[in-house]
């Protein structure tokens, strides 16, 4: 029998068919956050209910926590609110709690796959959409809502209808200056916000092969911006490599035997999927939004759509509202545009090749007059790595501001907002009405595009500083 | 954990709403999920101006559309992050189902589980019944036989997973449906322990500290 790495790995978590493609299915990690996790944890307790296997249940704080230097629970008034209530429960419940003093701290899906508790095949769920990102490792990764957490937290199960199959295959080489970030906003501008709904989506081709690990998490992580789940890409030796010896993996006998198991999990030659689509990697430029959705997206050097252009009455009520709220008018040029605030963060792009791309860019210059610019490494480690580096300097001497690990200014539930009319590029995931706060206009892009940005206090083109030509 | 009521036929108006891409952060912005008012300002973008002042023209507060229980949606409703709030808002606002010609994901699962019936249909289907609404048509949705239909007599018939389709008839939640499988889950626990032992048992007892490890530093 030849079959997809999905089927393969939806069969072996079955407890329980139950019928008309729904099944009970068996869950290998579960992450809650600081959001999700002190209420799910209560309900569980008010409903009377055991925690079954708090030993697969790891808790985490990034949502509501401050990212400024210095900060402590009591920093903002979510954190202040809900760190108690989750400390407390985490600990009647003996679940592992990586907290701001802690080491392993940072973003959720930056941490899971760092300390190796995310695996090929592994059935992973968290409260929270971009738990895709864990796809990266080849993980079948998908967000849930917070009764479907209390279900996990009291059974380690789920009743999930199997989603059908699509294979997103992006062949070719990219040019310099467009990452794993440019592929995926393209692929989500070419086929629309819900081009893979009801799908699990494996990505595969030479470009993704191409990517870095970290790569294919940020591919991986704007999977639910696209409409779909769960999206992943296969392990192989590069997969291997970077688990291989991390605090969670297994060792010895157990790493042998895992790594024969994920090799058998890839598709088979011949396999065949529900859906199938392309993307010519080639032709992606660096891109940036312009409006309200992950879709309004164009190359950097494009423009903002005209309503009266778009296929149908209701896209051109969306557009029209979307030009409204990000004060565009329609054909105006992205690049060039003065924005007031550079976010480079977020479980997209917040890991340590991301901040590198990020500081190539920036080494040697400075952030523009009156642009706020922050760097929100995903992790404790992953700023432990960049501190190494000496990118922490490379981002300070340019006026950068250096923080904590932490969703930050990518949903703003701790406060840490984009003032209201005023413009961000940020690497986040979002470019929702209100999602930076309310009023703000955020401009979704790469690292490198968002450090040129900052550089120039206008949308850039980060395409002109790969060859050194405007260094300072 | 929500109470579910069993749902079999709801005769009611429809709201059109015909804008695609409303996410869950529309439907429940994160400022009002922090103040506790994410129900009376759900859909607050669309609701309110920035000045707080509701906006002219807005089908979900329009009187002609007072106690309608259901709600006809762009493609792609419910996109965006898995806040449960959204369907919380969705039916604090007195709906109990939802017609697009798709959901995101989550929403959609979410809906189902707090006994909203999220009813996909076809393009087509979709225009013709938010013309429907707009002219003040009661539509009458029937998850017995799965079927939308208007006043004319045209219907349209969708699709709902037979378990879906069980648990809101009869109101009923999953956890109580999977704490009934508990034999089955301890059988199957026991066994994959044996056959993955990678990915429990010991997986999660071989921490090693941080310094240790080659990696992540
Ligand atoms: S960084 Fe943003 S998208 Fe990622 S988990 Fe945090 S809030 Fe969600």
């Amino acid at each position: 029998m030849t079959g997809t790495m999905f089927e393969k790995a939806w069969a072996e978590h079955v407890v329980k068919p139950l019928g008309g493609g729904e099944d009970l299915v068996w869950i290998d990690r579960h992450f809650t956050h600081d959001l999700s996790g002190p209420f799910s944890l209560k309900s569980l307790q008010e409903h009377g209910l055991a925690l079954r296997r708090p030993d697969l249940t790891i808790a985490v704080v990034d949502h509501g926590v401050s990212t400024e230097t210095g900060r402590s629970e009591a920093s903002t008034p979510a954190s202040e609110k809900l760190m108690p209530l989750y400390r407390d429960l985490t600990s009647q419940y003996g679940v592992r709690l990586f907290s701001i003093d802690d080491e392993r701290q940072g973003i959720v899906h930056v941490v899971g796959p760092e300390l190796g508790l995310c695996q090929p095949g592994a059935f992973i769920v968290c409260g929270d959409s971009h738990t895709c990102t864990q796809g990266g490792v080849g993980a079948i990764a998908w967000g849930i809502g917070s009764t479907e957490v209390v279900q996990v937290l009291a059974t380690q199960t789920l009743i999930v209808l199997r989603p059908k199959t699509m294979l997103v295959r992006i062949d070719g080489a990219t040019s310099p200056g467009v990452g794993a970030k440019d592929l995926i906003l393209a692929l989500i501008a070419k086929y629309g916000a819900d081009g893979g709904s009801g799908h699990a989506i494996e990505y595969a081709g030479t470009a993704v092969e191409a990517l870095s690990i970290e790569g294919r998490m940020t591919l991986c992580n704007l999977t639910v911006e696209f409409g779909a789940r769960i999206g992943f890409v296969a392990p192989d030796e590069k997969t291997f490599d970077y688990l291989m010896d991390r605090p969670w993996s297994p060792r010895g006998e157990a790493w042998t035997a895992a790594s024969a198991h994920w090799r058998w999990l890839r598709s088979d030659p011949g396999a065949t999927y529900d859906k199938w689509i392309e993307l010519d990697a080639g032709a992606v430029a660096p891109q940036i939004s312009w409006g309200t959705s992950p879709a309004h997206t164009v190359a950097i050097d494009g423009v903002a759509p005209d309503p009266a252009e778009a296929p149908d009455a209701a896209t051109a009520e969306a557009w029209r509202a979307a030009l409204e709220y990000m004060a565009l008018r329609p054909g105006a040029r992205l690049a060039g545009l003065r924005v007031q605030n550079v976010f480079i963060g977020s479980c997209t792009n917040s890991r340590f090749e991301d901040l590198e791309r990020a500081a190539e860019v920036v080494r040697g210059r400075r952030v523009a007059e009156g642009v706020r610019a922050w760097v929100v490494p995903g992790s404790q480690s992953v700023k432990r790595q960049a501190e190494a580096a000496g990118l922490r300097d490379v981002f300070v001497q340019a006026g950068f501001r250096w923080r904590e690990p932490g969703c930050s200014m990518c949903v703003s539930m701790n406060g840490e907002k984009v003032p209201p009319g005023e413009r961000c590029v940020s690497t986040s995931n979002r470019n929702f009405v209100g999602r930076q706060g309310p009023g703000a206009r955020t401009h979704l892009a790469s690292p490198e595009t968002a450090a040129a940005s900052a550089i120039e206090g206008r949308i850039a083109d980060a395409r002109s500083y790969a060859d050194g030509s405007r260094h300072a | 954990m929500p109470e579910i009521a069993p749902l079999r036929r709801i005769v009611s108006k429809a709201v059109p709403l015909p804008l695609p891409n409303i996410d869950t952060d529309i439907i429940t912005p994160m400022e009002r999920i922090m103040d506790g008012k994410f129900v009376e300002f759900a859909f607050e973008a669309l609701r309110f101006d920035a000045d707080g002042a509701p906006r002219p023209g807005c089908a979900l507060d329009d009187p002609a559309y007072r106690d309608a229980e259901i709600l006809i949606a762009g493609a792609n409703f419910g996109c965006g992050s898995s806040r449960e709030t959204a369907v919380w808002a969705v039916k604090g606002l007195g709906f109990k189902a939802v017609i697009s010609e798709s959901f995101g994901d989550i929403f959609s699962s979410n809906c189902f589980r707090n006994g909203i019936v999220p009813v996909v249909l076809p393009a087509a289907a979709i225009t013709a019944l938010l013309d429907a609404a707009q002219s003040g048509e009661t539509l009458t949705l029937d998850i017995e036989r799965r079927v939308v239909e208007q006043e004319g007599g045209d219907r349209y018939g969708f699709e709902i997973p037979p378990l879906r389709r069980t648990a809101l008839l009869e109101g009923l939640d999953d956890l109580q449906l999977s704490l009934r499988l508990a034999d089955e889950i301890t059988t199957f626990e026991s066994r994959d322990r044996a056959e993955r032992p990678w990915a429990q048992g010991v997986a999660m007892e071989s921490e090693r500290p941080l310094g240790t490890a080659r990696k992540p530093e």
